[in-house]
């Protein structure tokens, strides 16, 4: 059974990044796989801008206490952001690993990013569309180009949502209220 | 301040037919396509006009173009690059982002509207039948006398009885739930939230983003038009009362069984407010049948299931961005009315109808793509619209109920996509412009 989470799964992925062509709104869907959907956008920041983007971890911090719902629309489960060098340059990695197949909500991603300066960071790299904000085509556009699909993923728990794991955890809770009313 | 004398009034206005047509046609000469719109465009009224003589009108006229009509009417390449991705493709290279696979595939659509020699469309609205068989005589003349233009195919529009309000063939009333275009004049129904930007709907105005931007060029072209997703799509009535007495064995229990798969009754009563019996005044009642919400109403989907048309089609305060993702819904009934307890007949009937937007990849395509079809839409794991969504008897319908839900597994088509396409709808002096090109046009900077 494909959706056991009870069994760990991996999966070797073609290099296109995908098993079989499926079209979305904005180009192929990547697939899920055992970790779920997820992307890793690789790219080199404009010289100078390391300090910059560092500090939005912090801003990114911050939204994120005050307004803790407000990615939810994106089904994430986890983000990373990284910086590391390749000789003089400076790259930024941006991993998401998510419930959805990313075409789907493009159009609230790129909102949000708007609204909660994420894209100010995409200002940060080299070749980010100046117009991204009127121009979803393009911030797409750039998105994809700079995205390194995975060869391998893996999943402890293969293929379970974030929703089905914060469900399980609040029956959890729910059960062990259960107990000690009945003590 | 909206341009109303340049807006083509199926944006703006609802006429009171009872009966139409649609004509789809090819140009096989440039000239022959300027010197058709030349003459047609004196019967296309502004939102302006219709409104000013809707009551005395008999007849209401909309033309349309595919980026290929565009091409055909000599619109430079210069110019038709700069319209949208969606829009150059057409419907039915978009078929697998839509959900038009399987049965519903454009291999099988009729009328040749995945044809890419399908150009043009014109919509005729009538007051009634004598009139649209005045306006079809008229019209053949009007395409005879173009050379080079040839008719396509056509599909005959008829309300479907009883007349006294506006239903499909599976008997849901129609028209419930529309949104307002700040300027328009029109007062939102309670419930229906406050009006949208024009930009929305309307290419040249700010839209709920910002100001416009990369509107197709020149802009003579673009402003005060809009995109149109056209979408043919027959209904199974005999499928769907099949399907309604098999999984209610009282009248009353087939009614609630067709009004989850809507959200609504048959009546337009929602059942946010009317969960456990239909309210057929409360379906009538334009101040009350809209105003509800999810969140805090409905958050599970006791009255409203999560998967049914209606809360899929625009889930209100459940999901995100809804502003951006509203449309304009036109259009009317085809074929015969089926009578009640007969039997399939095996003839075509369904809705022809128009969704319209500013952006058919964010409005119609994201609607089709996510809300439709995506089959884990709000968790639900293994469905699709039941009205409209692609479905293969493969699927399931989920409905909320205490102590636990009921599934309905294996659920039937009762729709199938029978034809489709993206069409430009330009203002009044947009098709002045077409109609006044010359093979030599470029755009003008």
């Amino acid at each position: 059974m494909k959706n056991d989470w009870t069994k760990p799964a991996a999966a070797a992925i073609p290099k296109e990044g995908f098993f079989k062509l499926e079209e979305g709104r904005y180009g192929p869907i990547y697939p899920k796989t055992p970790a779920c959907y997820g992307f890793t956008i690789i790219a080199k920041i404009k010289p100078g801008r390391e300090e910059t983007i560092r500090q939005y971890g912090k801003t990114i911090e911050k939204t994120i206490a005050e307004l803790p719902d407000a990615l939810a629309v994106l089904k994430l489960h986890y983000l990373r952001w990284v910086l590391f060098d390749i000789g003089k340059d400076t790259y930024f990695m941006y991993q998401g690993i998510f419930d959805t197949d990313f075409d789907k909500y493009t159009e609230d991603a790129v909102a949000l990013f708007s609204k909660y300066g994420i894209s100010t960071v995409f200002e940060n790299l080299e070749g980010f569309p100046e117009d991204w904000k009127t121009n979803s085509a393009a911030f797409v556009k750039f998105v994809r180009e700079h995205q390194c699909p995975s060869f391998l993923e893996y999943g402890e728990y293969p293929y379970v949502s974030a929703d089905e794991i914060k469900k399980a955890l609040k029956l959890k809770a729910a059960f062990s209220d259960m107990l000690d009313q009945m003590q | 301040m909206l341009e109303f004398e340049d807006i083509q009034h199926i944006l703006l206005t609802r006429v009171p037919a009872l009966t139409g047509r649609y004509e789809f046609l090819t140009f096989h000469s440039a000239e022959g396509g300027r010197a058709w719109l030349a003459e047609i465009i004196g019967t296309v009224q502004s939102s302006t006009q219709v409104r000013a003589s809707v009551e005395n009108d008999k007849r209401w006229v909309t033309v349309a173009f595919t980026w290929n009509g565009l091409r055909a009417l000599g619109v430079d390449e210069a110019s038709l690059a700069t319209f949208p991705l969606e829009f150059r493709q057409g419907m039915a290279a978009r078929a697998e982002i839509i959900g038009d696979t399987g049965a519903n595939q454009p291999g099988n659509w009729v009328g040749g509207l995945a044809n890419p020699d399908l150009h043009a469309i014109v919509i005729l609205f009538a007051r009634d039948k004598t009139e649209r068989e005045r306006c079809q005589a008229e019209y053949q003349k009007l395409v005879a006398r173009c050379e080079g233009v040839e008719a396509l195919s056509s599909l005959d529009l008829e309300a479907t009885p009883p007349f006294d309000y506006a239903h499909d063939h599976f008997g849901y009333r129609d028209r419930m739930s529309q949104p307002v275009i700040e300027g328009s004049g029109e007062e939102p129904t309670p419930g229906t939230g406050a009006p949208l930007k024009a930009g929305e709907f309307i290419l040249g105005y700010p839209d709920e983003d910002g100001p416009p931007a990369n509107l197709p060029q020149p802009e003579i072209l673009s402003c005060n038009g809009s995109y149109m997703a056209y979408r043919r799509l027959q209904e199974h009535v005999g499928a769907f009362r099949d399907f309604l007495r098999r999984h209610g064995r009282t009248p009353e229990e087939q009614e609630l069984v067709a009004a989850k798969l809507m959200g609504r009754w048959r009546s337009g009563a929602p059942l946010v407010l009317a969960p456990d019996r239909d309210d057929p005044e409360l379906g009538a009642d334009r101040q009350r049948n809209n105003n509800f919400n999810y969140k805090q109403m409905d958050p599970i989907g006791y009255a409203v299931p999560l998967g049914s048309h209606m809360r899929r089609m625009n889930p209100r305060d459940t999901a995100a961005n809804v502003n951006r993702r509203r449309i304009i819904r036109r259009g009317a009934t085809y074929g015969p009315p089926l009578a009640e307890n007969a039997p399939e007949d095996g003839v075509e009937r369904g809705i022809a109808a128009f969704v319209i937007c500013a952006s058919l990849i964010r409005q119609f395509e994201f609607l089709q793509n996510v809300w439709a079809n995506d089959r884990n839409f709000h968790e639900l794991g293994n469905e699709r619209d039941p009205i409209i969504g692609n479905q293969d008897g493969t699927l399931d319908f989920k409905i909320p109920k205490r102590p636990i839900r009921k599934t309905i597994t294996g659920l039937p088509a009762f729709t199938t996509v029978r034809g489709g396409a993206y069409f430009f709808l330009p203002g009044i002096k947009a098709l002045r412009y077409l109609a006044a090109l010359d093979d030599g046009h470029k755009v003008q900077s």
